[in-house]
């Protein structure tokens, strides 16, 4: 037989599928490796959909979605971040923003063209960006700067064939978010050079301290900016695979060429539901933000208590500390603590070179395992011979 | 401080330390709010939310509406005091609507809230109607669902 696509069969599986394969033989793992929230979608959104089949919305919509969806979209981006995009022509209702992703990469490329985006991220930019044709350039962030950008890590690695820089504020897996200065001198980078900008914004509404930044908010963005934003984290809906993308005509248009004949419509009850969620979940959203707010504060000072250096992450769900202290890799780390201590966490290099040394934790699970998490992973250290001082019981973290 | 107040709400266990770490806050500073808010009466009291059925207790609820005459400079709150000082009435409101009264009774059987009823609560001066509701089953009660949470249904690692 003739061989399968080369750059598909040149990409190697994702990273986590060997944990992933692990924890799931293992009996009481506890798992801080899943990238979702824990949350079931409010049941108002629920309900919705379940009346949306009832009077029959089982059909294809137009391409760009449900006009009312559109209009309220618009009228959120421009409430929260006061960016306006016109329903008509500007938005597009998406099977998640991995096809928003999908779309962008593909309206922009031309083959063999340059995308830049921040190590460590999301583990489909990657592929994405070859699967489009692209040539992925990864820029690395440090944990010592917190996973800000510095500007010359950018500036150095820009071509003549750099089309596009992709960011994703607050980062999955970093937790970082950056503030407007940083992000407007990332965006005067891109007009410099002339760069479009994808904008995934995924995490917006999971920012705790200060306000999000919208990319598309800052000067001279908004004309070269894809913005890549949906369902999933902020009202739980996953599962319902449901976003959109907000850009410039001349650039939406074409997108929605590709969206057309690749998708036709995202799932019409996936939809309403989102309608739904915008209309009327807004009470159930700030909920959720504080339950997780309340977990984080307590995962993260555990986290450093029991020895593992980790920074405040002020976005999405994620802690994303050090393990440099115990020698080991990430992988070892990872590993090793679910062999031994059935605790599962997320290598940080399987979101980048520059994500080893760091290990993602997700903190979107319940309270009393968080705290057992933390107890098993401090008696891993002690094994390691890398605990801090005293045991953290003593110290009153389950107080 | 409202966030300390959800978190008792929901977990009148939780301790100051807990607390503290949930909210961010000074263990000490914790311990000063809640003391202000028991004494104030914001706090009323500490109460667990037991299954008695699961228990293994019988016993009886009736959701019972009271249509009473009003009285003069009092209103309903004297009639609803004579109601609610019978430690097997659990709640008392004024309610709108066809009925006065919404009272919640709890005995130990259907016989013993039918005599409540009969000669306690009907007999009283102004008490013109009563109208029982038996409770058959409890779904949820103050925001609490009696039945077990289905479990999670994510992947264990996802990206």
């Amino acid at each position: 037989m003739k061989p399968l696509n080369q750059v598909v069969t040149s990409t190697p599986p994702s990273g986590i599928r060997r944990f992933f394969d692990i924890a799931t033989q293992m009996e009481d793992v506890i798992s801080l490796g899943v990238g979702e929230p824990d949350f079931v979608t409010p049941w108002r959104i629920r309900e919705a959909a379940i009346y949306a089949t009832e009077r029959g919305q089982t059909t294809y919509t137009s391409n760009a979605g449900l006009l009312p969806l559109r209009q309220q979209i618009g009228a959120h981006v421009f409430g929260r971040y006061g960016v306006q995009y016109n329903p008509t022509s500007e938005i597009i209702v998406t099977v998640g923003v991995s096809e928003g992703l999908d779309l962008a990469l593909r309206t922009l490329l031309n083959p063999g063209d340059e995308v830049l985006f921040i190590e460590p991220c999301y583990v489909s930019y990657h592929p994405c960006i070859r699967f489009a044709g692209g040539v992925p350039v990864p820029i690395p962030s440090f944990g010592a700067d917190g996973f800000r950008v510095r500007p010359e890590e950018i500036e150095s690695r820009i071509t003549p064939r750099t089309k596009a820089i992709l960011l994703c504020y607050p980062s999955n897996p970093t937790g970082a978010t950056q503030t407007r200065e940083d992000l407007q001198a990332l965006v005067d980078i891109a007009v410099a050079h002339d760069l479009y900008i994808l904008s995934d914004e995924i995490y917006d509404r999971l920012t705790y301290s200060g306000v999000h930044t919208c990319v598309a908010s800052l000067d001279g963005a908004r004309a070269r900016t894809v913005l890549l934003n949906g369902f999933s984290k902020a009202y739980a809906m996953t599962g319902w695979r449901i976003a959109y993308t907000c850009a410039p005509r001349a650039i939406s248009e074409s997108m929605l060429k590709v969206h057309q004949y690749s998708m036709l419509c995202a799932s019409h009850i996936s939809q309403a539901a989102a309608l739904e969620a915008l209309l009327h979940a807004e009470h159930d959203v700030q909920e959720m933000v504080a339950d997780y707010d309340q977990r984080r504060r307590v995962f993260v000072r555990g986290l450093n208590t029991i020895g593992l250096e980790c920074r405040e992450p002020n976005g999405a769900f994620y802690a994303f500390p050090s393990i440099q202290r115990t020698g080991l890799t990430s992988e070892q780390f990872a590993e090793r603590l679910l062999m031994e201590e059935h605790v599962a966490v997320v290598p940080g290099n399987a979101f980048g070179q520059s994500g080893e040394g760091f290990v993602r934790c997700s903190y979107a699970t319940g309270l009393a395992q968080l705290e057992e998490a933390l107890v098993r992973m401090e008696r891993f250290l002690c094994k390691l011979g890398c605990a801090s001082a005293a045991p953290v019981a003593a110290r009153g973290a389950q107080a | 401080m409202r966030d300390i107040l959800k978190i008792l709400e929901q977990d009148a266990r939780a301790t100051n330390g807990r607390i503290a770490a949930l909210t961010g806050r000074d263990e000490a500073e914790v311990a000063r709010e809640i003391e202000g808010y028991e004494k104030s009466g914001v706090i009323r009291r500490y109460k667990a939310v037991i299954d008695w059925e699961r228990f293994g207790d019988e016993r009886v609820y009736a959701f019972i509406d009271v249509s009473v005459t009003p009285e003069r400079g009092a209103g309903f709150d004297d009639i609803a005091r004579r109601i609610y000082r019978y430690p097997e009435v659990r709640s008392v409101a004024l309610v709108s609507g066809g009925h006065d009264l919404r009272i919640i009774v709890e005995g130990a059987s259907i016989r013993e809230i039918a005599d409540f009823v009969a000669e306690k609560l009907a007999t009283l001066d102004r008490v013109n109607s009563t109208n029982t509701h038996f409770l058959l089953k409890k779904y949820k009660e103050d925001g609490d669902v009696f039945a077990e949470a289905d479990a999670d249904q994510r992947l264990m690692v996802a990206p």
